[in-house]
Parts: C-alpha cells; sequence; structure tokens
C-alpha cells in the first residue's frame, strides 16, 4: 500500500515537472507552429546555472530560490535572444528553424559538458524543505509535495494569464489562426518573442526545481525532451489544460514503468502515444494536426 | 547547354576510376577505412534522402532504424546464427520495424512528422540502453566474425572497401531508377502538391508509405556494412546526434539530389575523423554546421555552389556582352 502511494507520489511530483517544462514547449508550438528542440537543453540549462548559483558565484553562495529565480531569468533571456537572432531570421521557414534549434541543442549540449564536465552534479534540496511528512502510516518526502504544490500554483498562474489577461487573448489569437490576429492589428512577431522567452524560463525553472531530485547530469536534456514530445503529442498543441493532463499521464506511465518494467519504461511510454496517434492525431485536447 | 552531358559524363567516369583505385592511391590502411565510412553512410545518407528531399518529409529517427538493423544482425549472430541468416533476418525486422514507424508517422506530415519520428527513434534510444538483457545495455554487442562473400575477405580494409563499393553502387542505380520512375515522380509530387495529387487520383499516403519502406531498406544496408565494419554496436549508434549527423549529410550536400548526400557524407565523415583526432569538441562543431548551413546556404553545399557558380558565370558572361555591346552601341 505505502508502496504505490509513495509511487503515485513522485508520478504526480514528475508529471508537475513535466508540466511546466512542456506548457512553454506547447504554448510555443501552438504560435510559432516549430518544436523547440532547444526545450531538453534549456531545462538542462537552468539547473546547471541553478546548481552553479547555489554553490556560489565569486565565492557568494546564494540561497535556493534566489538562485533558481536568477536562472530562470538567465535561461529566459537566451530563449528570448534566440528567438530575435536566429529564428527570425528564417520567417515561414519552419523546417529550417527546426533545424536550427536542433543546432542549438548539440552546441548547448557539448557547452555543458565543457564547463560542467562529466560527472553529475548535486543540487541540494532547499532549507526547511528537507526530511518526511507522516500522512498515517505513509510518509512522503516534504520536498516532492512542494513540487506538486509550485506546479499547481504555475499551472493557475498560467491559466490566469491565458484565460483572463490581454496578452493571453493575444497568445490565444496568434495560436488560432495567426494571419487573422495581425490583420486585427496584433504584433505577433513580437508575441514570438514574448512566448519564446516565457517558455524558455519554465523550462529553465522546471530544471533547477527539479535538480534536488533529479540532480544535473550530461544527457539530461536528451532525457527530457522527448517526454516533453510525448506529452504533446498526447495532450495536443498549444493546448494547456492538453500539457496539464498529458503531463499527469506520462509522470504516472514513466514511474510505474520505471518500478515494474525496469528494462522497458520507455517502451511503455510509447504506448499511449500509439493510441492518440491512432485514434487522436490531433492529440487530446488539441485542435488541429500538427 | 549541349555540352553539358559530356562533361558530366567525363566528371561521372574520373570519379568511378577514382573510386575503384582507390585503394592504391589511398596512403594507407587508416584512409582506405574512412573511405569504407563514406561509402555506407553514403547508403544511409542516400536512403534518408528519398524522404528528405524528394518526399519533403524530414525523419529525425533514422539513426533508429539503423541501430534495429545492426542490433538484429548482431544478436542473431550472437545466437549462432550464419551470416546469410542473420543479415536476412535483420533485413525483415527492421524492413517490419520501418513499416510500423511509417504507419505512425505519417499520421502526420510537416513538423509533426519530424516531431513523431524524433520521439520513436528516443524510444529506439532508450530501449538500447535500458533493455540491457536484449541489447547489453552501455557494453553492446560484439560481432566477433566478418563474413566473407564470394571469397572476399571482409578483414582486409581493400575487402571491405570494395565490397562496400559495390553495394555502394548497386544503391546509386537503385536510386537513379526510383527518382527518374514514375513511382518517384508521383512521390516528388506529393512533396509539392498533396491535395492536387489527390485529386488526380494518386493515393499520397501509400506513395509516402512505400518511399518510407524504400529509404528504410537503403538504410538496412547501410547498418549491416556498419555493425561488419565496427563489429560493435552500441546504444550511440542510435542517438538524436546520429540521426543528426545523417540529416546533416543529406542537408549540407544539398536534399533531392543525387550528388548531394554522397558528397555530404564524405564531408560529415571525413571532417569528424579529423576534427576527433585533434579536439572532443565534435557535437559543439556538428551544431555550429548545422545552424551555418540552415542560415547561409539552405539549399546544401551542392546546388549552393553550382548556384554560385551560375551566378559568378553569369555575372562574368553579362559583364563581358555588355563591354562587347558598349563597344558597338552605347547605351543610354
Amino acid at each position: 500500500m505505502n508502496f504505490w502511494l509513495v509511487l503515485a507520489v513522485n508520478s504526480v511530483t514528475f508529471g508537475g515537472l513535466l508540466f511546466l517544462l512542456s506548457a512553454g514547449f506547447s504554448l510555443i508550438f501552438g504560435l510559432m507552429r516549430i518544436p523547440n528542440l532547444t526545450h531538453g537543453s534549456l531545462f538542462m540549462l537552468g539547473a546547471y546555472f541553478g546548481a552553479t548559483f547555489i554553490t556560489g558565484v565569486f565565492g557568494v553562495p546564494m540561497n535556493f530560490w534566489l538562485a533558481a529565480i536568477l536562472a530562470t531569468l538567465l535561461v529566459a533571456i537566451l530563449g528570448a535572444l534566440t528567438e530575435r537572432l536566429l529564428l527570425r531570421k528564417l520567417p515561414g521557414d519552419a523546417l529550417a528553424q527546426v533545424l536550427v534549434t536542433l543546432g542549438l541543442s548539440f552546441m548547448a549540449a557539448d557547452f555543458c559538458l565543457m564547463v560542467w564536465g562529466g560527472d553529475p552534479v548535486n543540487v541540494e534540496t532547499p532549507d526547511g524543505l528537507g526530511g518526511f511528512m507522516r500522512v498515517g502510516v505513509a510518509a512522503f518526502p516534504i520536498y516532492r509535495v512542494a513540487i506538486i504544490a509550485i506546479a499547481a500554483v504555475f499551472a493557475v498562474a498560467l491559466w490566469m494569464l491565458l484565460d483572463r489577461t490581454r496578452l493571453g487573448a493575444m497568445i490565444r489569437a496568434g495560436v488560432d489562426d495567426p494571419d487573422m490576429a495581425r490583420v486585427v492589428g496584433i504584433r505577433v512577431s513580437q508575441l514570438f518573442t514574448i512566448v519564446f522567452a516565457l517558455g524558455a524560463g519554465l523550462a529553465g525553472f522546471a530544471g533547477i526545481i527539479g535538480g534536488p531530485i533529479l540532480s544535473v547530469y550530461p544527457g539530461l536534456d536528451q532525457d527530457m525532451l522527448p517526454l516533453a514530445l510525448v506529452v504533446v503529442i498526447l495532450g495536443g498543441t498549444g493546448s494547456l489544460l492538453g500539457s496539464f493532463v498529458g503531463s499527469i499521464i506520462v509522470g504516472f506511465i514513466y514511474n510505474f514503468g520505471q518500478a515494474l518494467l525496469p528494462e522497458l519504461a520507455y517502451f511503455v511510454l510509447f504506448l499511449p502515444m500509439l493510441l492518440v496517434l491512432i485514434f487522436r492525431p490531433q492529440g487530446l485536447f488539441g485542435r488541429h494536426v500538427p | 547547354m549541349s555540352g553539358m552531358p559530356s562533361a558530366r559524363h567525363i566528371a561521372l567516369a574520373v570519379a568511378f576510376a577514382a573510386l575503384v583505385t582507390l585503394p592504391f592511391w589511398m596512403p594507407g590502411i587508416y584512409y582506405i577505412n574512412v573511405s569504407s565510412q563514406v561509402l555506407f553512410y553514403a547508403i544511409f545518407a542516400l536512403g534518408l534522402n528519398i524522404l528528405v528531399g524528394y518526399g519533403g518529409l524530414v525523419s529525425l529517427g533514422h539513426a533508429g532504424l539503423f541501430g534495429i538493423t545492426a542490433y538484429a544482425t548482431a544478436y542473431l549472430l550472437s545466437m549462432g546464427l550464419g551470416h546469410t541468416a542473420a543479415i536476412l533476418g535483420a533485413l525483415i525486422i527492421s524492413l517490419g520495424c520501418t513499416a510500423i514507424f511509417a504507419a505512425l508517422a505519417l499520421r502526420a506530415t510537416g513538423i509533426g512528422f519530424i516531431m513523431i519520428t524524433l520521439a520513436l527513434g528516443q524510444i529506439i534510444w532508450g530501449l538500447a540502453y535500458r533493455w540491457i538483457s536484449l541489447t547489453g545495455g552501455d557494453n553492446g554487442i560484439n560481432v566477433k566474425t566478418r563474413p566473407a562473400p564470394f571469397g572476399v575477405d571482409l578483414g582486409d580494409p581493400s575487402g571491405f572497401y570494395y565490397t562496400s563499393l559495390v553495394i555502394f553502387l548497386i544503391a546509386v542505380v537503385v536510386v537513379t531508377i526510383f527518382v527518374r520512375s514514375p513511382f518517384g515522380a508521383a512521390l516528388k509530387g506529393t512533396r509539392d502538391q498533396p491535395r492536387r495529387m489527390n485529386a488526380l487520383g494518386y493515393h499520397v499516403w501509400a506513395i509516402r508509405f512505400w518511399a518510407c519502406v524504400l529509404s528504410g531498406l537503403l538504410t538496412a544496408v547501410a547498418g549491416i556494412l556498419f555493425v561488419y565494419y565496427t563489429q560493435f554496436i552500441s546504444p550511440q549508434t542510435t542517438s538524436l546526434t546520429a540521426s543528426a549527423e545523417v540529416l546533416l549529410m543529406v542537408i549540407a550536400g544539398g536534399p533531392a539530389t543525387l550528388l548531394g548526400p554522397i558528397v555530404g557524407a564524405a564531408l560529415v565523415v571525413v571532417v569528424k575523423n579529423v576534427v576527433s583526432g585533434y579536439i572532443e569538441r565534435w557535437n559543439f562543431l556538428l551544431g555550429a554546421i548545422f545552424v551555418a548551413i540552415v542560415i547561409l546556404m539552405p539549399e546544401g553545399l551542392v546546388p549552393g555552389t553550382a548556384r554560385l557558380w551560375r551566378q559568378g558565370w553569369r555575372a562574368f558572361r553579362s559583364r563581358r556582352s555588355v563591354v562587347l555591346a558598349g563597344s558597338a552601341e552605347p547605351k543610354p
């Protein structure tokens, strides 16, 4: 009983991290019509930057949350620069944009290997969130519960942003019909930069928040990117609800798969994707086939 | 224009002669081995080019198919099967996987196709890493012996080179026939105008599906040559980096050309071998080349160079004709 409960909490935690990662991926895809293949790298960069800030830059160690915020901002700026300086040069050429993000992801992976080396970097659990929380007979790591809470807060905040603000309305218009959005005077290309920075920041934030449970290692980017892809294929592109449901599903399948069928964990992920592709190619909550 | 075919024929004959005599003028075994690598990667790139260039379907999971064939060959050999049986078995397994992959990936086109092939490729990579009882995990599988087709010793660098060359030439002929066939024309049609092709009565999905299968067959042949060349297969071979490398061969050389992927394969293999001799940063360079080619020379090196050459020649000619015309009759 205890085993299943802990596994379920771990699944929701991982699902929460995946939501932070894939919400941005899905929004970028919905708006710009490209899968941002640097998304795994942004996750990894966020984790590495955060870990470096915590151990200290110029001998000044930082608080976990301050480091997380700084890392998030740094990754968001990197995302905005990528969009402004590179993707902007290839307007309308989706294939070329995808290939540029692919090239950048290799450069980022090698850059990380060069700077931080091949050994995993551990991130300390933030003060006050270590240890366990007892509920009846079961004990849950407090930090994992905290991640669930943070992901829930972000889900609500993102939903408010998209559903209740002017910016959100503009983004939704851009996702639904970019040409028409342009015609009514929305500066869609400016939205690209904003959404790219937002998505990158979310990915970087997920990276550092996930640091204490996943640790940071070379190849983390290639572990996370396919998960984000599967989430978006499952949930449908450009849909926040889709990423949310997809993340929870993938979180459960991935954790239960790893516990029960460790050799085939990756393969089990493939199953829901297969079903969705066969029966509902636009994804559970998507409006059009990518 | 009338002089073009003969010039092309001469160039082809020179290239052919150079390839056939290569082991005699290459300075050492190392270079012959690199040439063999170029040949089987060229087959791989020709296979991918059918989808990327002629079908307009960009696959980021081809290293997965390449790896499946190599793993299947190595695994069947380790089970004690003979070379012929292992090769045939591997071809059947990889064609079956190709058909499944194609059926899934062709649920979408364009960017959706890229995403699904990428996800499928990553799943193969994950399986290769974690399904240790089958794949040996990080340790991979060793292939202890090489076959000796028609008495040619594949342990000898020249023997391996000539075997690869024969298979490479067959692949080139097959792809040439394919491109000029009605099927090739129909595939190009589905790339440019899928709706019109559909309206004309072509079965767009089936055309794309069979193009995937042909591409998978060439990939499988390259995978078998690869596993006999390295005599070792590990998850690295199926990684996204490997898929990106072969895509770079196609894109760098020039998609939808026959020569492009071959030149691209030669370029990438040579650069990779030279660079990894000096620095460890091959991935960084791979990424940088990718970004540079996409932004600076999006049509690829072969068509790009041809375009620059034509433009230069035209500029030269027009300047000369302007000068001539100017001397005869000055224009206002």
